[in-house]
């Protein structure tokens, strides 16, 4: 450092607040780091309790569940979690998709406006109000259409439905994202050769935006499977191995809820078995959300 | 040069049209699906916020008011406010009479509320049925001839059961008395824990990823792990409080290290507003994280490397320049994501949400239940009158929610003036 500097008093100033905020800075990034391996270690350990107990193919594959009888089998609670989901998309993806062609190809600027806060409105009502509609209006829809012999008061039909409601806004908002990132260049090339507008919609703009339709259909996917309240409202609570739309049926989800809801001894196997659920649960969801980030990596159109 | 025979080109226009308009009829028909919805779904909420209800009484009126001077059977409305407490102090056992006085003393009372607590300490009121709006207002004389027929001796009233005592009701078995105060209490307090913690850890995150974080290994993991903790069910969220912050942090979220766990009546267990707020405070972070993040991306280099050239370090750029033109987007998807956390049920559960609760919670250390826990119990209940009130609470927690939003919404539109200004 020159004499001069030095005299004027340009020494570098000690600065002890910078270090201290880059520490606080990494410990708060760290925090979610803390909080995948606490997810992790909870549900590995209480599940290793479980599964010292019942084995991984006994929990996998038995079609039983009766904890008194201390049958653990998973099959009834995730056929019922597969139904649920299997409904909530059929609704979503054609009707989220739709909605998505609709706002980005077709919806004039001041619909558009209108339309996309009553979708956000849609996506954020809390799904305890979800639920309470399952049960007060759609179930009772039904069973005036069915017939109350056919369709249960709990049943997971109207639980599906409803979740299909709730997901539409999720799909629609990504897949209309994605249409909305195709390049107006790749439109024009195709009415420049003479297509209508649906052929551009359906078989330019789609193929094009593939990836983000696929991203947003499996993370609906992920979503309607871990969708707690409305299956623990409308779809039942009884472990039900059927594929009967209109009976009562618990899922995975709703199971933990309502287990957990009432008086549980800790390190009991009850209590083990519900992490076992949830790590399965957790499995299942994270693979699908790898799932859909790897597939828009590898698919995702990249336009200068 | 021999042209390729590729056959005769057939437009087929007038099809290609018509699928076009088919295609769009079924894309309006979607979109209206999905409006249509939503708007089924508020109107049925609403539909069970008021009605007729048909209640009968364990004691009918003519036995517990003593008849009038002119022997006509004695009514309620005719006396005075000395007469009802007087009648109240009568019948009443010295308990229960001591457990109402807490609320003040009975002789200092309006005569409405006097009114109102007879009816329900002496005569007793059954709700026998309820009716939703639209009947009630739709098939009144059908209503009036049922009551008649079925229960001549109760009572047929128009209720709206969401009311300002319903807010500042506490909890009740019975659905005519119960109230939401404690709910409300419950969620608000919880949701101030969120905010305490989960605010500052995610704009933290999101600028050590944005500003400070170099392109190495163990920052991508962190990356994709906030990416992967974003789509994690809200249960999961609710197992990972239930193991840590209830059981593992029991001393400390109890209150029991600080001394605070003896008051709450019994156990001092880990199931209390702190172990809550922290876990939805976990759950919502990803996602406060994520729209940090893209709010401070979102600030151009040029204003960076203008205070850098100005001999500013790293966190006074970041202080001084960063955060103010990012704050309102940080601030709009803060408050959104609150919102989210204040409607989230199932973590709660988990985490231990009383299912009665006699007392408010005092501190961050009681035992709490939420406004969505509340509706989610009533709902699941048979009764029809639960039903009503669950309604009469939905409603509360969607203008809490709206107004939230707004109140983003308004904040963002400040913030950015400022900015355009300043």
């Amino acid at each position: 450092m020159s004499d001069n500097a030095i005299a004027l008093g340009l020494k570098r100033k000690k600065r002890p607040l910078e270090a201290m905020m880059g520490a606080f800075l990494l410990f708060a990034a760290g925090v979610s780091v803390l909080t995948t391996i606490g997810i992790v270690a909870t549900l590995g350990r209480e599940s290793l309790l479980f599964f010292r107990q019942v084995s991984v193919w006994e929990f996998l594959t038995s079609p039983r569940w009766q904890p008194q009888m201390g049958q653990f089998g998973i099959l009834p609670l995730f056929t019922a979690t597969f139904l649920t989901s299997a409904i909530a998309m059929a609704i979503a993806l054609p009707a989220g998709l739709a909605v998505a062609v609709y706002l980005a190809e077709y919806a004039p600027e001041r619909l558009r406006a209108l339309l996309k806060p009553a979708l956000e409105i849609l996506a954020g009502i809390p799904t305890v109000v979800y639920g309470f509609f399952a049960l007060q209006t759609v179930t009772p829809a039904l069973q005036g259409v069915f017939g109350p012999d056919t369709v249960d008061i709990y049943n997971t039909l109207s639980a599906g439905l409803v979740m299909g409601v709730l997901i539409l806004p999720l799909i629609s908002s990504m897949c209309e994202d994605a249409l909305s990132s195709v390049p107006r260049s790749l439109r024009e090339a195709a009415y420049a050769l003479g297509a209508t507008k649906l052929e551009v919609s359906i078989q330019v703009v789609m193929p094009a935006a593939f990836s983000g339709i696929a991203a947003a259909f499996i993370v609906g996917l992920s979503r309607a499977m871990g969708e707690t309240m409305i299956v623990a409202l409308a779809a039942g609570s009884g472990p039900n191995l059927t594929l009967n739309p209109f009976k009562a049926a618990e899922t995975m989800t709703g199971h933990i809820v309502r287990i957990s809801g009432g008086d549980l001894s800790y390190d009991s196997i009850d209590y083990d078995s519900l992490f076992a659920i949830g790590l399965l649960l957790f499995l299942i969801t994270l693979g699908l959300n790898i799932l859909s980030r790897v597939l828009v990596r590898r698919y995702q159109e990249v336009y200068d | 040069m021999n042209k390729p025979d590729t056959g005769t080109f057939e437009p087929k226009l007038g099809k290609r049209h018509a699928a076009g308009k088919a295609a769009l009829a079924a894309f309006v028909a979607c979109t209206v699906f999905a409006i249509l919805a939503l708007g089924t779904l508020l109107a049925s909420i609403l539909n069970q916020t008021a009605g007729y209800v048909l209640v009968e009484y364990e004691n009918a009126e003519s036995e517990i008011v003593p008849p009038a001077a002119d022997g006509s059977p004695g009514t309620l409305s005719s006396l005075d406010s000395a007469a009802l407490a007087a009648l109240l102090a009568e019948n009443l056992g010295a308990r229960r009479l001591k457990t109402l006085e807490r609320d003040g003393p009975l002789s200092s009372r309006k005569r409405g509320e006097l009114e109102e607590l007879a009816i329900a300490e002496l005569l007793i009121p059954e709700v026998v049925r309820t009716w939703p709006l639209s009947d009630s207002l739709l098939s009144r004389a059908s209503i009036l001839s049922y009551a008649g027929e079925t229960c001549p001796e109760g009572a047929l009233v128009f209720r709206s059961w969401l009311s300002p005592a319903f807010l500042s009701r506490s909890q009740s078995s019975d659905a005519l008395y119960a109230g939401i105060r404690g709910a409300i209490s419950g969620s608000l307090l919880t949701i101030m824990i969120t905010m305490l913690f989960a605010f500052p850890l995610g704009l933290g995150a999101a600028i050590y990823l944005e500003e400070y974080a170099k392109d190495n290994f163990l920052n991508r993991i962190i990356q994709t792990n906030i990416y992967n903790l974003s789509g994690v069910p809200s249960i999961i969220y609710g197992m990972l409080g239930l193991g840590i912050f209830v059981r593992f942090l029991e001393p400390f979220t109890s209150g029991a290290l600080f001394g605070a766990g003896a008051d709450s009546g019994g156990a001092a267990n880990g199931r209390t507003i702190l172990s809550a707020g922290l876990t939805l405070a976990l759950l919502i972070l990803p996602v406060i994280i994520i729209n940090a993040q893209e709010a401070i991306r979102a600030v151009p280099r040029s204003l960076r490397e203008s205070g850098y050239a100005l001999g500013a370090t790293k966190w006074q750029v970041i202080l001084h320049h960063v955060l103010p033109a990012s704050m309102d987007r940080i601030l709009t998807g803060t408050v959104l994501a609150l919102s989210r956390g204040i409607g989230e049920t199932a973590p709660l559960v988990l985490v231990g949400a009383s299912t009665f609760l006699t007392r408010d919670p005092t501190s961050i250390f009681s035992k709490f239940t939420t406004l969505p826990i509340q509706i989610y119990q009533w709902t699941a209940r048979p009764q029809a009158e639960f039903r009503n009130i669950a309604a009469a609470a939905i409603v509360v927690l969607m203008v809490l929610l709206i107004s939230l939003n707004a109140c983003a919404i308004i904040l963002r539109d400040r913030v950015r003036r400022r900015k355009r200004l300043g």
